[in-house]
Order: C-alpha cells, then sequence, then structure tokens
C-alpha cells in the first residue's frame, strides 16, 4: 500500500480517477491548485487506487493523504 | 478658422501616431491576450487620451497631473501596492528554509550587470541605477528608485519591469535549460518545515529593523511591505489584512495605471534611450536568472541535502510567475519533482534583495549627486 501525499498546501481543484482504476506510475491522479497554479499530483507508484480521500474543491494541508494506491 | 485651431486634430503630429499604435498594442494585449491586463488596460488607455493634443491632461492643473504629482512624485503608490503585496506575501517558505535567501541575493546579478551595461552606455549614475533596478523584477521598487533617482526616465523604467515581469515564462526557460542537466532539474527536495505563528510575527518586525538600520534609504518600502506581512500574521485585523489586499490593491492598482500612463507623452517617451534602456532590462532579467541557477549549483557543492537549481531562478522576484517556472520546469524533468513551495523561498528573498540593492543604490548615488 502507498500513500498519495499533498505535495504542498493547495485546493484539489480536479481528480482524474476514481477507487478501483488501474493507475501508472507518474501517471497524474489529481490537481492541486496552489498559488493559482494548477500542478498534476502524480502516483509514487503503478497499482490500482484504494482508496480517494478528498472531494473536489476541497482545501488540502502539505502532507494530507489523498489518496491510496494497492 | 479659428475654432479649426482649437481643435486637436490641428495639432497631431507622427509621434503623436506612434503613441496612439503603442496604446493599441497596450490595449490589445490586455484584452485578448489576457497579459497583465489590471496594468496593461488603464495605461494603455491613459497613454492613448495623453497623446490627444492641446487636452493639457498632464499639465499643471490637468487631472492627470495630480495623480502624478500626488501619487507617483510622492511615492505614495509604489509603497501602498507594497503594502498589499506584504499582506499577500507568505513568507514561511523563507523562514523554513532560510539558505534560499541567498539565492534571492545571488538573483540580483542582472541588477548590477544592469548598471554597469548602462554606464557603458553613456547613462549617468542615477539613471544607470534605475535601469539597473529593472532587473529586480519588481514593479514598486522600480518605480521608487527611478522615481528618487531619475524621474524622467520613470514611464521607460516601470514600463520595462512591468513587461519582463509579464514575460517571466517566456525569458526564463530556455537559460534555466541551458544552465542545468535533466538530473538536476529533477532533484526531488523534501517538504518544507511547518512555521510557527511566532516565527511569522517576529519576521515582519525583525526585517524592518535589520533593513531600516542597515539601508535606511529604503525604509518606505519595506516599512510598507512588513506593516502589510504583520496584518497578515497578527490575524487580528483580518478587515485591514483584506482591505489592504483587496480594496486597496485595486484602486492604487487603477491609480498607478493613471500615473504611470500619463508619463508616456510623445515628447517624453519617445526617444533612443528608450530602446536601450528596453535591451539594458532583458539583459538584467537573463543574468539574473542566470545568477540564480549558478549560485544554487555552487551551493550544492557544499551541501549534503542537494537542493534543485531551477528554485535558483525564482530568486529574481517577479512573484509567484517565476515560482511556477520553477514548479513547471521541475515536473517536467521529473513527475515527482515538486518546487512550487520551495521556490517561493528564494522568491519572496529576491523582493527583500531587491529592496536592499535599491535603498543602496540610491544613498550612494544621491552622496554623488
Amino acid at each position: 500500500m502507498t500513500n498519495v501525499y499533498a505535495p504542498m498546501i493547495g485546493k484539489i481543484v480536479k481528480i482524474n480517477l476514481k477507487t478501483g482504476d488501474k493507475v501508472e506510475e507518474n501517471q497524474p491522479v489529481m490537481i492541486l491548485e496552489s498559488m493559482k497554479m494548477e500542478i498534476d499530483v502524480i502516483a509514487p507508484v503503478g497499482g490500482m487506487i484504494k482508496e480517494i480521500n478528498v472531494k473536489e474543491q476541497q482545501a488540502v494541508e502539505s502532507d494530507t493523504v489523498l489518496a491510496v494506491i494497492g | 478658422m479659428n475654432l479649426w485651431d482649437k481643435t486637436g486634430i490641428s495639432a497631431v503630429t507622427p509621434e503623436h501616431l506612434v503613441m496612439w499604435l503603442i496604446a493599441g498594442l497596450f490595449i490589445y494585449l490586455a484584452v485578448r491576450r489576457n497579459i497583465e491586463p489590471l496594468l496593461l488596460l488603464p495605461i494603455g488607455f491613459t497613454v492613448l487620451v495623453v497623446n490627444m493634443p492641446l487636452t493639457g491632461l498632464t499639465e499643471v492643473r490637468g487631472l492627470l497631473y495630480y495623480f502624478y504629482t500626488y501619487g507617483l512624485e510622492t511615492d505614495l503608490i509604489p509603497c501602498l501596492i507594497f503594502l498589499g503585496l506584504g499582506a499577500m506575501t507568505d513568507f514561511g517558505p523563507l523562514i523554513a528554509n532560510p539558505k534560499t535567501l541567498l539565492l534571492g541575493a545571488a538573483a540580483q546579478l542582472g541588477v548590477y550587470i544592469a548598471f554597469f551595461g548602462s554606464i557603458a552606455l553613456g547613462f549617468t549614475i542615477p539613471e544607470a541605477c534605475s535601469i539597473g533596478i529593472i532587473g529586480g523584477a519588481d514593479g514598486p521598487t522600480t518605480i521608487f528608485t527611478t522615481n528618487e533617482l531619475a524621474p524622467h526616465l520613470l514611464s521607460a523604467t516601470a514600463i520595462a519591469a512591468y513587461s519582463y515581469i509579464a514575460l517571466v515564462p517566456v525569458i526564463q526557460p530556455p537559460i534555466m535549460k541551458l544552465l542545468t542537466t535533466k538530473a538536476e532539474r529533477g532533484i526531488i527536495m523534501k517538504q518544507l518545515r511547518p512555521v510557527s505563528r511566532v516565527e511569522k510575527v517576529i519576521f515582519p518586525l525583525a526585517t524592518s529593523l535589520v533593513v531600516c538600520l542597515l539601508v535606511p534609504a529604503a525604509a518606505p518600502l519595506v516599512a510598507t511591505f512588513m506593516l502589510g506581512n504583520l496584518f497578515r500574521e497578527s490575524r487580528v485585523v483580518e478587515r485591514l489584512t483584506n482591505a489592504a489586499q483587496n480594496e486597496l490593491m485595486n484602486i492604487v492598482t487603477i491609480f498607478l495605471g493613471l500615473g504611470v500612463g500619463s508619463t508616456m507623452t510623445a515628447e517624453k517617451f519617445l526617444h533612443w534611450p528608450v530602446i536601450k534602456i528596453y535591451g539594458l532590462g532583458l539583459m538584467a532579467f537573463a543574468f539574473g536568472t542566470a545568477g540564480g541557477i549558478l549560485f544554487a549549483q555552487l551551493m550544492n557543492l557544499f551541501l549534503k541535502e542537494k537542493i534543485n537549481p531551477l528554485i535558483g531562478s525564482a530568486g529574481v522576484s517577479a512573484v509567484p510567475m517565476a515560482a511556477r517556472v520553477s514548479q513547471r520546469l521541475g515536473q517536467e524533468a521529473n513527475p515527482k519533482c515538486y518546487l512550487l513551495m520551495h521556490a517561493m523561498g528564494p522568491n519572496v528573498a529576491g523582493v527583500i534583495g531587491t529592496l536592499l540593492a535599491a535603498g543602496t543604490f540610491i544613498a550612494l548615488a544621491k552622496a554623488l549627486m
């Protein structure tokens, strides 16, 4: 199991995948907006999305667990 | 026939027509390309109307004369903008990683290169100081310095600074790629430590103290900048923080547009030095970018935990555009590389670096004048 962490403080503007989806390493899982810039949050490993812990438009702190890949 | 002489049409010169084209270009860039519309739209329109002959808008008792005289000549507008910027700036990334202060200093290389370049091209020392500060990529500081030292260059240096700030995403990437390898650009940096509220409140107080004592000439800018930041970080005057960030900032931006635009009359603007100032300004931005990157690489020779050299170029200021460029190029080289917050450290340090350079220039040039 590998956590996908928020790389910095910001707001989740788009979630590209849902629970059960296959994901490849370095594939963007969601888009985080910080300092008015949209940043891809990528999958650190390949696998399957086990959990998504945030909703679109949700504000997140740095290091929040956004999703879990297994 | 007397009536005809009183119309503006009879007094239009070819120079006016050139200024109309420049005004049209600004308005086009703002409306169609969305490039710095908050500044280019009011400036563009003002340029158009001040280049209508016989209106007297910029003469004593003319409407725009007051915006210039009371707003810019007094330094009120650049300082109030700094108050708003202070209320918007989070110094957390700099406090968490204080060595990025060095990158903010290194990226001022462009300022000094442009200063010596200006002297070589025949500008006087006060003029060269004003032109050099363009490389600080900081509009209000450029206006402040030029106003103190070489007010006749105000429109040229202000427009050059703001245009190159808007062009940071175009100017910086080729230089950044040229000076770094893909492996360096992909260096992953550990997340920054959280910064406490106490540290964030002490920072503006300590910075005001140090800068005012070291470089008294920079006091007006640093004082307003840090007051805005103290509003923000104290978290007890949210109304004032919001006012400084939004209403005041917006109002002052309109006044800035009117003031700067009013200096762009054909008689004052259409001279060869303006072209030289544009060239020197571009050189300043390029060398500032290179200075930050090269200094980051130099630091890496001594650091155990390597920094990504791409954050060095954010030291030119241009907040937060330059930090966004660092983020974009980093993730391009390595998708796991997130640099935005790391780049904010040198980015805000660059603003302070430019303030110090400006204060030093003003003090030295005034001693010589």
